[in-house]
């Protein structure tokens, strides 16, 4: 498939605001979700740490 | 993969394999994602019939696909984990609510931005929106269930029983709005109508949905290991691991 | 084992009736709910008696979310939920009784109260009948499935809104033809269809929940 030129691939023959709004809007839930389980990660290991060390202490 | 997950039941010894698998399935849902965009913009014809709006399908339908796919996977998990009683199987089932909620979200979203310029409108009240829709409010039932009860294996049994009882009304669901449909002729718009597909079409798809579920075996795993540090905290292995962290 | 059945739901009335405020005040509510439609939709009587059959059953949804989460509340705070599940008797029987007696101070009254209802939205009569054997079929249905739903989230923090969010979901199968057998009347089709798919439905709670209710008390007090 040739697009000819860049702005006609932009332009998706007139449908470009549904067409990347919906990949955009993938792109904004995957990299919401990823985001939600890298802080969810750093939270749990910060917590197991401190936990770790307080076990240590007591 | 079921069959690591059964030699490998024990949470001691499927964390780290578990870490060993995530890299690899985020490379491959990278690797499929690229080859299907690649597909779905350059390689599949314009659509005879809806010009290039069409395009919306190579991430609606995988993600349909997904949503769909995960909740029977969850529902078989957590009936696995209430039956059997196994650790592992309960907390998988956990790991792959948020992501199956996530794909029911993009699908409805997705629908919505494909059904505006197809049929000139975001939402039609049909069969397979509507059986999406309660989709993502069993996906939000069964995640506020098992956050709302704090004794770990009360949630687990818990979850099991909604999501099986969930998992059987959905078919019902869709046959009754299927037929309430057909009694109100209001529903102009034919769905089942599909444009016979041009083969790279559909390669595309399939190739998308492949990376959808690379992706979400990648997220599930790590989610999991998240689950299983949590619950296992005092654990001998898990007290192992963060003497090495730190 | 009938007579174990006779036994809880005759118990159970008769606990409804030492509280009698708590039945009437989940029927004012489906009144008052009914009532508030016109006054938000306008008084065009055409448009009231395309939308009443649907408003009523949403109406008797959510009547019946505000007194599920008694159905069990009472016998875990003073504990004869554990005598019960510690009894030799089938807790699925045990468990049934009390969500017939349940229906009958909770559903009964709003199938009753239906047709007067339907007054205020210039429904015909025969449309009322129907509207009536409707609600008589659903309301047990919503007190089956909403018994699922009430054993899982028995004794949790906010488990009111979480019971919601969990049942209304499963409850749409009923409202669909329970509010799609009077649409279809007055639409000029033979409601038989949408009314023996509800009896169906009724039949088929009827058979599962009360057992799937008792597995999920059993997990609820382990």
């Amino acid at each position: 498939m040739n697009w000819g030129s860049w702005s006609n691939f932009i332009d998706m023959g007139g449908r470009g605001f549904y067409v990347w709004g919906s990949y955009f809007i993938t792109l904004i839930c995957i990299v919401f979700e990823l985001g939600l389980l890298a802080r969810q990660k750093r939270a749990l290991w910060q917590r197991l740490t401190q936990l770790m060390k307080l076990n240590k202490q007591g | 993969m079921a069959l690591n997950i059964f030699k490998y039941s024990s949470p001691a010894s499927f964390y780290p394999l578990a870490g060993k698998m995530v890299p690899v399935f985020y490379g491959l849902a990278a690797v499929f994602t690229i080859v299907g965009l690649y597909i779905s913009f350059f390689v599949a014809p314009t659509d005879a019939t809806q010009g290039e709006a069409y395009r919306i399908i190579f991430i609606h339908v995988p993600a349909a696909w997904m949503s769909m796919f995960i909740y029977i996977v969850m529902a078989i998990w957590a009936g696995l984990g209430l039956v059997l009683n196994t650790r592992l199987s309960s907390m998988m089932a956990q790991a792959l609510a948020p992501t199956g909620a996530m794909f029911t979200f993009v699908a409805l979203i997705t629908g919505a931005f494909w059904g505006k310029p197809t049929w000139g409108t975001w939402w039609e009240w049909d069969a397979r929106m509507t059986s999406e829709l309660i989709l993502l409010f069993l996906y939000i039932g069964y995640m506020s269930l098992t956050a709302a009860i704090d004794d770990v294996r009360r949630a687990d049994k818990a979850g099991a029983i909604l999501a099986m009882v969930g998992g059987i009304n959905v078919p019902i669901i869709y046959f009754s709005v299927k037929w309430w449909n057909t009694l109100h002729q209001g529903a102009s718009v034919s769905l089942t109508s599909s444009p016979s597909m041009a083969k790279t079409m559909l390669l595309g798809m399939l190739i998308m949905a492949i990376a959808a579920w690379m992706y979400s075996i990648a997220v599930a795993l790590s989610r999991v290991r998240l689950l299983m540090l949590e619950r296992e905290k005092s654990s001998a292995w898990v007290q192992e691991i963060l003497e090495q962290k730190s | 084992m009938g007579k174990l059945f006779i036994r809880v739901i005759r118990r159970d009335l008769l606990l409804a009736y030492r509280r009698r405020a708590d039945v009437l005040t989940t029927l004012f509510f489906f009144v008052i709910v009914v009532s508030l439609f016109p006054l938000g939709v306008g008084p065009e009587m055409k448009t009231l008696r395309l939308i009443a059959p649907g408003v009523v059953w949403v109406a008797a949804l959510l009547a019946s979310m505000l007194s599920l989460q008694r159905l069990f509340a009472a016998d875990y705070q003073d504990g004869t939920l554990e005598q019960m599940l510690l009894a030799p008797h089938p807790l699925g029987v045990i468990v049934l009784g009390k969500i017939v007696a349940h229906w009958m101070v909770s559903g009964l009254p709003l199938a009753l109260m239906a047709p007067l209802l339907g007054l205020q939205f210039d429904l015909p009569p025969e449309a009322l009948g129907i509207l009536f054997i409707a609600l008589l079929l659903g309301t047990p249905i919503l007190s089956l499935i909403g018994a699922v739903g009430a054993a899982l989230t028995l004794g949790l923090r906010g488990g009111g809104v979480l019971l919601s969010l969990l049942v209304l979901p499963l409850y749409i199968p009923a409202l669909i033809f329970g509010a799609g057998a009077v649409e279809a009347y007055i639409a000029g089709v033979s409601p038989e269809g949408h009314l023996s798919l509800l009896a169906a439905l009724l039949i088929f709670s009827g058979l599962a929940t009360p057992w799937i209710t008792a597995l999920a008390l059993r997990i609820a007090m382990e």
